[in-house]
């Protein structure tokens, strides 16, 4: 059974890229930047109390299923997330909305998922991913961050969704019920973009916003008292974070700038959002330029300069304050 | 980012797919753009990876001479930890700990066996069996 019409997209991310996918199967066409300004889904969080493969937890996007979630309260759409106790019922339940033609989005471990190249089989249990087929014994799936559909057999596909852990999945499926007809767009994008802003200016906490980013910049410092092994697994951490994990680009800031251009149009050219989206383009530059040295400096064989890096940190920090700060200026 | 600044360098970690970047054109339109790799990206990921598998390569040895039993090892090739093995498998970081300890882990219960080959995906004759390097 295939689902019928579905075409696949690639996309940067896998959460964004699930909900713009299926809203646009299901009757609401928005590109994944819009999906992903729209959800507020831009931040900065570093965590160092929470650790990850022995790494602090350092975050570009806001905590998984919150697109999901912020999606569906901004746009007034209803999910229907269903969980199940055992692989058998999550499984029978997937067949039954596949013969109903409906596009299901799940929630899976990457760690199981054959199709992935092995070197980039992580444990992660929040990996989102569409199926709309079954063929045989396998699922036909259409896994945004690939640039193609993928099959994956029954048996290892109930493995991943069923991975246990930290925010296991839990066979978690997921669909719309209920899209409103007359979405309207224009007023949630005001909102978002304020939201997304006064989040960076104005957290009270040093571990998100534009605070965090400069409390990671501090810790940076920091890893000079550490062993050089170590130093260079934090910083390579970092990278990953910005870009291995699927964000786009620059820890998901080039495709905030994509919907900023795209909220400029909807908004008759609005020239605040127009300069606010290059801003954040040279914002992303910047993130890369700091993965550079980072990169640098994990290869060398010298001492590592730490002050570069952190500075260059700080002075990323800055550019995007301004960025936010133009953001402010726009009220729709 | 622009268009034609977006790295295509193939990075081996990609296994020949593309991810999707998001660059601007001439006109400040950001869209997706496939990416063969970046070797930015490709050196932290290689790090990460010679780590875990230098972990596993000293679990084996380990093994090997008799300080610790294969769980510990497959914990590594499995690319798992202490904290994330306890968190999968519900089980204490202590009781985990007791069994790596080879005589603890020789006399381990089937169903506490049972538990550790289902959360890694292997047979509990492989998980008794040390597989060569």
């Amino acid at each position: 059974m295939v689902v019928q019409d579905y075409k696949h997209s690639h996309a940067a991310h896998c959460e964004s890229g699930v909900m713009s996918s299926m809203l646009s199967y299901y009757g609401v066409k928005l590109s994944e930047p819009m999906v992903f300004g729209l959800s507020s889904a831009l931040t900065f969080a570093y965590l160092p109390f929470i650790k990850v493969g022995g790494m602090p937890m350092i975050g570009y996007r806001s905590m998984p299923k919150s697109i999901i979630k912020n999606l569906q309260k901004n746009l007034k759409i209803k999910m229907k997330l269903e969980r199940f106790s055992t692989k058998e019922k999550g499984e029978a339940r997937l067949d039954e909305l596949l013969s109903e033609n409906k596009l299901v989005g799940a929630q899976t471990s990457v760690y199981w998922l054959p199709y992935f190249p092995e070197e980039m089989r992580f444990h992660f249990n929040v990996h989102n991913l569409m199926v709309y087929g079954k063929e045989g014994n396998e699922y036909l799936i259409s896994d945004p961050v690939f640039e193609h559909p993928v099959r994956c057999d029954a048996k290892d596909f109930a493995k991943s969704r069923f991975a246990k852990g930290m925010m296991a999945p839990k066979g978690l499926l997921y669909y719309p019920v209920d899209i409103p007809k007359d979405i309207e767009i224009k007023p949630a994008i005001v909102k978002a973009i304020a939201k997304t802003a006064k989040g960076m200016l104005k957290t009270p906490v040093p571990i998100a916003g534009l605070k965090g980013i400069q409390s990671l910049a501090k810790a940076i410092l920091k890893l000079e008292k550490k062993d050089t092994k170590y130093a260079k697994l934090f910083l390579g951490h970092i990278i990953r974070m910005q870009e291995e994990i699927g964000t786009g680009g620059a820890g998901f800031r080039y495709m905030y700038a994509s919907f900023l251009k795209e909220a400029s149009t909807l908004f008759d050219n609005n020239e605040v959002l127009k300069e606010a989206s290059q801003m954040m383009l040279e914002v992303g530059d910047e993130w890369r330029e700091f993965a550079l040295l980072i990169a640098k400096a994990i290869r060398s064989k010298k001492e590592i300069d730490f002050k570069t890096i952190s500075d260059k940190l700080m002075s990323v920090a800055e550019s995007e304050k301004n960025t936010y700060l133009k953001m402010t200026e726009f009220n729709g | 980012m622009d268009i034609q600044n977006v790295p295509q360098e193939d990075s081996s970690t990609y296994a020949k797919n593309k991810k999707a970047i998001y660059a601007s054109d001439e006109d400040g339109n950001v869209k997706v753009v496939g990416s063969t790799g970046w070797n930015v990206e490709e050196t932290a990921t290689k790090q990460a990876l010679e780590d875990l598998a230098d972990l596993a390569k000293e679990a084996h040895a380990e093994v090997v001479a008799g300080k610790r039993s294969n769980l510990y090892y497959y914990m590594y090739a499995l690319r798992m930890d202490l904290d994330l093995l306890a968190q999968v498998t519900g089980f204490f970081k202590w009781t985990i700990k007791r069994d790596f300890k080879p005589e603890v882990f020789a006399k381990i219960s089937d169903k506490r066996l049972d538990v550790y080959a289902d959360v890694m995906g292997k047979t509990k004759e492989t998980l008794k069996e040390l597989e060569e390097l």
